[in-house]
């Protein structure tokens, strides 16, 4: 067991150090929060100038165009890009975290051709249309259709939760191919471009007041054959390759962030008084045991990743699951440092940050999804018989 | 950075799970039971000869030459079992307490305001002047209650306690599982419904974020980071223990069942060290 960086590490972070000190101060200011198009230049601004410093798709695999960098090198730079207040991957999520890395291990020459450098130069964005209004957490129930018409796919149906779907080129979209099949094959996944006829999108206002995501509606959308990405009715696969990279590294800036604003809190409760509340200074105390050994379980399982071949492993689930409550409760104890009039101000980051935080909960598989993923995928414990069960029920 | 097992860290934990499945197995565990407040010496000594409580000393000294992350792994490996004894006491003592490194010697010292298996030890380390006994809860642990004020224990006893925890954590979250696998209720194992299930996710998460906590802490012998060990371990253990009775049912709440034992043992060794006050505010000042 060892936490110490070998020299390489150490000068990969010291030159990244370095190179961010130099373009930070250059960028633009941020936009607001609901200017999509704002954000999408913004974000794709950003991924350039990772692009041309050499740093985009340092997780990629360097056949892909990546930089084919280890684990540990990934979560340096998620490290130090955080440390240093650089901007988050942003509207380049899907592209850079899903759908790359997906069409990279499962997509043709040409389709990697076609899509893999514009997600590294910061040209396209891609949006995810997995989630349906009648198919959440059970993602493989979903019943957009498309059948086949020639050399196209014509795709009918409605997808949800669909972050950055306004501004994407690209959706990464889950379609129904056979609806004979049983419900997790006879699924495809499609490399859908966001202009083509036929698509409707409107924007949902989620519960901190900001437009995140939106809804979809799909009219007799054709997709070319072409764009499918693996065999057709073997979606369901390709999309845990998807999810496995999703679960594995999604959150580990988020780690690094979270310990900076337990530090913040820490300093304004003791400027504002509430430090002397030993009730909340104790639960501070909590959250620090916490932040650490979540980063740490980071450490553990990015270390088990280089080991396994840069594999990420089931120990995202367990990740996922902790932390998500923990940020919960991080934003619970920065209300309490605000104090009542503070934690009510919209106006303060942190109460924005409270709300926002009643997603992580949710997205990307609820923690209820999670704990069956953990007992049954990692614990070994028998399936649930929903189908029987529901059989009898009714 | 490589923040796994090396292979040398794996083997040691694999020869000490061996060892203690032949030397401390269910029944030896039982007849521990049975017989309270009684040390089994033969045990001690075959633990002295395999290096348990040689592990950190030099090997100039005698000893294995190790360091805090093995010495982790065997106290794992020690609680996951619930060795009886005072284990921690005497691998501290080894060096300076003639007899402790071998096994000769059963070595005990104050733990907060309890003392440990006095009656059975042939040192005890620490003052422990006014030492009254109490009923202990735990049929493996006898105690004695110290008076006044006690020093705080050493950052290397309050690791070895919590790698105990964890290793107790692990095997109660191993039950659990194992019994909701195979008790059937309603036409199918307990295991396949979700309520089950997730006590069951839950122990494992606890479980595994403790074990970063405490590996990460053994790896730096930082304080800060010895009580978040600390903190969530001793979480870990008590809460795992109580979800497994709860997997159990009514098998849980008999004495014949292991759990109940994994539970008193655990509260004993959180008991041993600081209060979840004192390294809540100890963590808090890090901040």
């Amino acid at each position: 067991m060892d936490l110490t960086y070998t020299d390489e590490e150490e000068e990969f972070r010291a030159r990244l150090r370095e190179w961010l000190a130099s373009v930070l101060p250059g960028l633009p200011p941020k936009p607001s929060p609901d200017d999509w198009p704002g954000r999408r230049a913004y974000d794709l601004g950003w991924q350039r100038r990772l692009y041309d410093a050499g740093y985009a798709g340092l997780h990629w695999p360097a056949d892909a165009g990546g930089r084919g960098a280890t684990p540990t090198q990934h979560l340096i730079f998620l490290e130090e890009t955080e440390k240093a207040g650089a901007p988050y991957v942003g509207a380049n999520f899907v592209g850079l975290l899903h759908a790359g890395p997906t069409i990279a291990a499962e997509g043709t020459p040409e389709q990697r051709a076609r899509w893999l450098p514009p997600v590294l130069r910061g040209d396209e964005v891609w949006c995810q249309g997995f989630s349906e209004p009648d198919a959440g957490s059970d993602l493989a129930a979903l019943r957009t259709r498309a059948t086949r018409d020639g050399d196209h796919y014509v795709v009918s149906g409605s997808k949800i939760w669909t972050s950055h779907a306004e501004v994407a080129d690209w959706c990464e979209l889950l379609v129904r191919t056979d609806p004979s099949a049983p419900k997790h094959r006879g699924i495809s996944w499609l490399a859908m471009p966001m202009d083509a006829p036929g698509i409707t999108v409107r924007p949902l206002r989620t519960l901190a007041g900001s437009a995140e995501f939106a809804e979809m509606f799909l009219d007799d959308v054709r997709v070319p054959v072409a764009n499918r990405v693996g065999e057709e009715n073997d979606g369901w696969r390709v999309t845990m390759v998807t999810l496995s990279f999703e679960r594995g590294t999604a959150f580990v800036g988020e780690v690094v962030a979270c310990r900076r604003v337990l530090g913040e809190l820490a300093a304004q409760a003791r400027k504002n008084g509430r430090w002397d509340d030993a009730v909340l200074r104790r639960r501070l105390g909590r959250l620090n045991a916490e932040f650490r050994a979540l980063w740490r379980l980071t450490q553990w399982n990015v270390s088990e990743a280089e080991q396994a071949g840069g594999v990420p492993g089931t120990g995202g689930s367990v990740f996922k699951l902790r932390y998500s409550h923990a940020r919960q409760e991080l934003f619970d104890a920065a209300a309490e440092v605000l104090g009542v009039a503070g934690a009510l101000d919209t106006d303060h980051e942190w109460t924005l940050d409270r709300l926002s935080s009643l997603s992580y909960t949710i997205a990307a598989g609820t923690s209820q999804i999670q704990h069956n993923i953990v007992a049954e995928r990692i614990l070994g414990l028998p399936k649930d018989r929903p189908k029987d069960l529901q059989k009898g029920g009714r | 950075m490589r923040f796994q097992l090396t292979d040398d860290q794996r083997a040691l934990r694999d020869g000490v799970r061996d060892l203690l499945a032949g030397r401390f197995d269910r029944d030896a565990l039982r007849t521990a039971v049975d017989t309270p407040g009684h040390l089994d010496r033969a045990l001690w000594r075959a633990l002295g000869d395999a290096g348990f409580f040689a592990l950190c000393l030099p090997e100039a000294d005698g000893g294995v030459g190790l360091g805090l992350p093995e010495a982790v792994l065997v106290f794992e490996e020690a609680g996951r079992v619930l060795l009886p004894g005072p284990l921690v006491a005497t691998h501290l003592a080894a060096g300076t307490v003639p007899g402790a490194a071998t096994g000769e010697s059963v070595v005990t010292a104050p733990a907060g305001e309890l003392l440990p298996w006095r009656d059975a030890s042939d040192v005890v380390q620490g003052d422990a002047t006014g030492a009254v006994p109490l009923s202990s809860v735990d049929p493996l642990t006898p105690l004695h209650k110290l008076p006044g004020p006690h020093a705080p224990r050493s950052p290397e006893a309050v690791l070895l306690t919590a790698a105990e925890q964890l290793g107790s954590a692990t095997r109660t979250c191993e039950l659990a599982v194992r019994y909701a696998g195979e008790r059937e209720q309603f036409g199918q194992p307990i295991g396949a419904f979700q309520a089950v299930k997730h006590l069951c996710a839950q122990m494992l998460v606890r479980a595994e974020l403790a074990r970063a906590a405490v590996y990460a802490a053994a790896v730096t012998a930082d304080p800060v980071e010895i009580a978040t060990a600390e903190l969530l371990a001793d979480e870990a253990a008590v809460r795992n223990a109580r979800d497994c009775v709860q997997v159990h049912g009514g098998m849980g709440f008999t004495w014949e069942a292991d759990v109940h034992l994994h539970l008193k043992r655990a509260w004993v060794r959180a008991a041993a060290g600081r209060t979840t006050r004192e390294t809540e505010e100890e963590l808090a000042a890090a901040l």
